[in-house]
């Protein structure tokens, strides 16, 4: 039996009404790694909060050997040992890994009674910072086999090497417990496989380690119990080795749910938008874009694949007009007249009018699409406020559109009139997808839709777009998760640091080969179907 | 030896733009953007003749007073007095979370309103000798010709702008609490979640940084007008404000930028221009502003940006 590393009781959080957590008990174990598993909003980031110093339970007790422990700010986390790897990484961009590890460390004190009036100047040579800071930190690296340059920039950096520098940063700071909020949701296959390598080194050396994840696969791999949470209750927590993907989904989502995306076979299939060596050179002077060519078909779901932030969301603007073409030609074909047009002689307003409509969803949701401060009717709004003739705008039809988009996505809030910032990032997530989906487009780009979201919810949306393909929509999917655009897609093309190195079909491929295509280890070639 | 002169008048009238910048810089690094500098620096001012008035009036020969108390005791009545000017701003923004620029601009507009209403009180007797006291320093300087004026001919408060500019350079870049500082603009979540304290940090340096700044209107009345009182101050106040970006937020670079604010500021008074001309020149510093606003954003270099999250409240539960 593995040792307690800490005991929550009765721990309850809420925000205004809303409960975020209520009476969970959770008990975290040394050299043991747990999933923490739910849905969107069910409190899962919330409960891990607590434990970090972020925010403060309003009930409940924390227990560490035995004793009450109260943490009212992260620096009681870390005295108590408690590191946290937040989703958003928590680094400043302009500060090399080495100071952005040493931030906010605890340096020794020297007292005055003890050390007489040297103490004055001992604190102050502690209060410098020392020249060699980075060699302490580079054995910690070399201990848990992980590779990254200490000096480099954050923003010079990838979003794993970021990661890297995260969990050195709570090793460092002599962290027995871990938290890792979604720690894959911006990882390669590969890059997974390295952190979970990580992971079983530092569990190995007796750390309790909990991660917050949405794969199911993922959990199943990785950890040794799973503690379910649903609409802010602990609901059970279960040994990993006695338990399956769909038993999980049930407790998670408290019914039975059917986790299969129906994929249709694509019917009077025929070429919509077909993109041809097109580049595209950002403000750096760096091409996002090398000579990628491709065509998206109506009745048919293009998956994308790559690295996040490796050009497709520069090829979704491209299209959509949002992005001057360095060379290559864009064209689409109308659906009745099958009629050529050249995308790169429009506007974005009139690509928009032929019905080629993008949702995107950053990292940060509310990047682009939304403002975060409008109400759901107002950006719903957005799209349709040209319309009509009046100066004055018409409510109706977007208050109708929002309740449509509320009642059929099931997305969580107060009313129509809260700020889209105060809801939560998966229904966020959902008034965005369900915004572009209404305006019946001809070709549907989705890029991340499901970022963050939870299985249920992610499995509408995917529901959601094979109803759009069977429609005869041309859909392209950018996504991360290569199970779900194995099973979702038609076709998938493989991006590789802005160029194409493969298009596979969804039905045969395999998961390691687009993997191994996507960092660009091997470029293969399939004849498009 | 019109060049001498001319750059002797340049450095010593750079002070005023030093204490203010350096002081700017500091607060702006914690990420709030204090735009009551110009007031502050007003407040600097009357609260240190303040302090000069209430110690020549208490002093036995107010014509000879001691050289360190008359320096010293307005100078501290005019860092706290500013301080505690900055102490409001860091309430009203760090505590409150209001919007940093109003905040900021009327903290200018009440610093200004209580020094033009204030001065007027306060008496300025005898002044012109305790004026004495802050510009000479080295009395040698007279016999070093022109080395000796180009070096060692300015008022104590010269030095003290130079010094505390380095300092700050050197407390930001090269100690813990100076990371944290800078931790503490870029990113106050990361701050925060590394354990530090993002109030404690921005209260701080505002107050300090309020009262370095307050320091360079103590220069303007009682070194450069030699104790004669003008309103003007809070002019200085902006391109004091206008030097921290042509400094890109580093006060070592302010002391030589404060010293070409200085000379284009004073050229108009050794060029043979008219009235006009010389309000022309005197844009300059605002003009070359701009140039490296424009020259810093299309080099785009990461170090040489604002503080990330400059004029934004923080608040740790913010869903």
């Amino acid at each position: 039996m593995n040792t307690v590393a800490i005991e929550l009781k009765k721990i309850s959080k809420y925000f205004g009404k809303v409960v975020a957590n209520k009476d969970i008990d959770l008990t975290i174990y040394n050299n043991e790694i747990l999933s923490v598993l739910g849905e969107n909003g069910c409190g899962k980031t919330t409960l891990m909060n607590m434990l970090s110093g972020i925010y403060y339970p309003d009930a409940g007790q924390m227990f560490m050997n035995g004793q009450e422990v109260v943490i009212r700010s992260p620096r009681d986390a870390y005295s108590l040992g408690i590191g946290m790897v937040h989703q958003h990484f928590k680094l400043v961009n302009v500060f090399s890994a080495v100071d952005n590890i040493i931030l906010g460390e605890d340096v020794q004190r020297f007292s005055i009674k003890e050390h007489g009036i040297k103490a004055l100047w001992k604190n102050f040579k502690a209060g410098l910072l020392d020249k060699n800071r980075h060699k302490k930190i580079q054995a910690i690296a070399d201990k848990y086999g992980f590779s990254i340059d200490l000096n480099k920039k954050v923003y010079e950096m990838s979003v794993s090497e970021k990661q890297t520098v995260e969990i050195i940063k709570v090793l460092y700071r002599g962290a027995n417990l871990l938290i890792l909020d979604e720690p894959t949701a911006v990882l390669t296959p590969q890059e997974t496989e390295k952190l979970f390598q990580v992971l079983r080194n530092m569990k190995a050396d007796g750390k309790a380690i909990v991660i917050i994840t949405h794969k199911l696969n993922e959990v199943m791999a990785i950890s040794d119990k799973v503690a379910v949470l649903r609409k802010g209750e602990h609901i059970a927590t279960v040994d990993t080795s006695k338990t399956n993907e769909k038993k999980l989904t049930e407790m998670m989502v408290g019914k039975k749910v059917s986790l299969n995306i129906h994929r249709g076979t694509p019917k009077n299939v025929q070429d919509r938008l077909v993109v041809n060596n097109v580049s595209v050179v950002n403000e750096e002077g760096k091409k996002v874009l090398d000579d990628v060519s491709f065509t998206a078909k109506a009745g048919e779901i293009l998956g994308i694949a790559g690295i996040a932030g490796r050009g497709q969301r520069e090829l979704l603007e491209a299209v959509a007009g949002l992005q001057n073409l360095h060379n290559g030609q864009i064209a689409y074909f109308e659906p009745e007249t099958n009629n050529e047009i050249d995308l790169q002689k429009l506007t974005p307003t009139q690509i928009r009018e032929l019905g080629v409509r993008l949702s995107f969803v950053p990292e940060d949701r509310l990047g682009m699409g939304l403002v975060g401060n409008m109400d759901i009717v107002d950006n719903v709004m957005l799209r349709s406020y040209k319309k009509g003739k009046s100066v004055f705008v018409d409510r109706e039809p977007p208050r109708n559109l929002s309740e449509r988009i509320i009642e059929e996505l099931e997305v969580v809030t107060p009313s129509t009139h809260t700020p889209v910032r105060r809801l939560s990032g998966g229904n966020v997530q959902k008034i965005l997808v369900g915004r572009e989906i209404a305006s019946a487009p001809t070709v549907l780009m989705a890029a991340y839709p499901v970022r963050g979201l939870d299985i249920n919810s992610s499995y509408t949306i995917y529901n959601l777009l094979n109803q759009q393909k069977e429609n005869g929509v041309a859909v392209i999917f950018v996504g991360e998760d290569l199970d779900v655009l194995l099973e979702l897609c038609d076709r998938i093309l493989v991006v590789c640091a802005g160029k194409v190195t493969g298009v596979v079909d969804g039905r045969t491929a395999q998961k390691e080969q687009i993997g191994l295509m996507m960092t660009g280890e091997i470029a293969k070639e399939v004849q498009n179907g | 030896m019109g060049i001498i002169n001319f750059l002797t008048a340049a450095i010593r009238f750079s002070t005023v733009f030093l204490f203010g910048s350096t002081g700017e810089s500091l607060t702006e690094k914690s990420g709030n953007l204090n735009l009551g500098i110009p007031g502050t620096m007003c407040v600097g001012a009357v609260f240190g003749i303040l302090g000069e008035s209430l110690y020549l009036s208490a002093c036995a020969d107010p014509t000879n007073p001691n050289p360190f108390l008359a320096v010293f005791i307005p100078l501290i009545f005019s860092f706290c007095g500013a301080g505690l000017l900055g102490l409001l701003n860091s309430f009203l923004t760090t505590t409150l979370r209001c919007n940093q620029n109003v905040t900021g601009l009327t903290i200018t507009t009440f610093g200004v309103g209580l020094t033009n209403f204030l001065g007027n009180y306060i008496d300025r007797s005898n002044f012109n000798y305790a004026s004495k006291c802050f510009t000479t320093v080295f009395p040698f300087a007279s016999d070093l010709g022109w080395f000796g004026q180009l070096f060692f001919s300015y008022g104590i408060l010269v030095y003290l702008a130079i010094v505390i500019a380095i300092l700050v350079s050197w407390f930001l870049n090269k100690t813990r609490a100076g990371l944290h500082l800078r931790a503490v603009g870029e990113n106050p979540a990361t701050a925060d979640a590394a354990g530090l304290s993002v109030t404690k940090y921005r209260y701080l340096a505002t107050s300090i940084g309020s009262g370095i700044a307050g320091l360079g209107g103590l220069f303007y009345i009682m070194d450069y007008l030699t104790g004669a009182w003008e309103y003007s101050i809070d002019a200085m106040g902006w391109l004091a404000v206008a030097l921290v970006i042509f400094s890109v937020w580093r006060p070592n670079v302010g002391i030589l930028g404060s010293i070409l604010f200085g000379a284009l500021y004073m050229a108009p008074y050794f060029l043979n221009v008219n009235f006009a001309q010389q309000e022309l020149v005197k844009m300059i510093p605002f003009i070359v502003t701009i140039v490296v606003l424009i020259f810093t954003s299309i080099r785009n270099k990461k170090e040489n940006q604002p503080p990330q999250s400059l004029g934004v409240s923080y608040f740790r539960e913010e869903r």
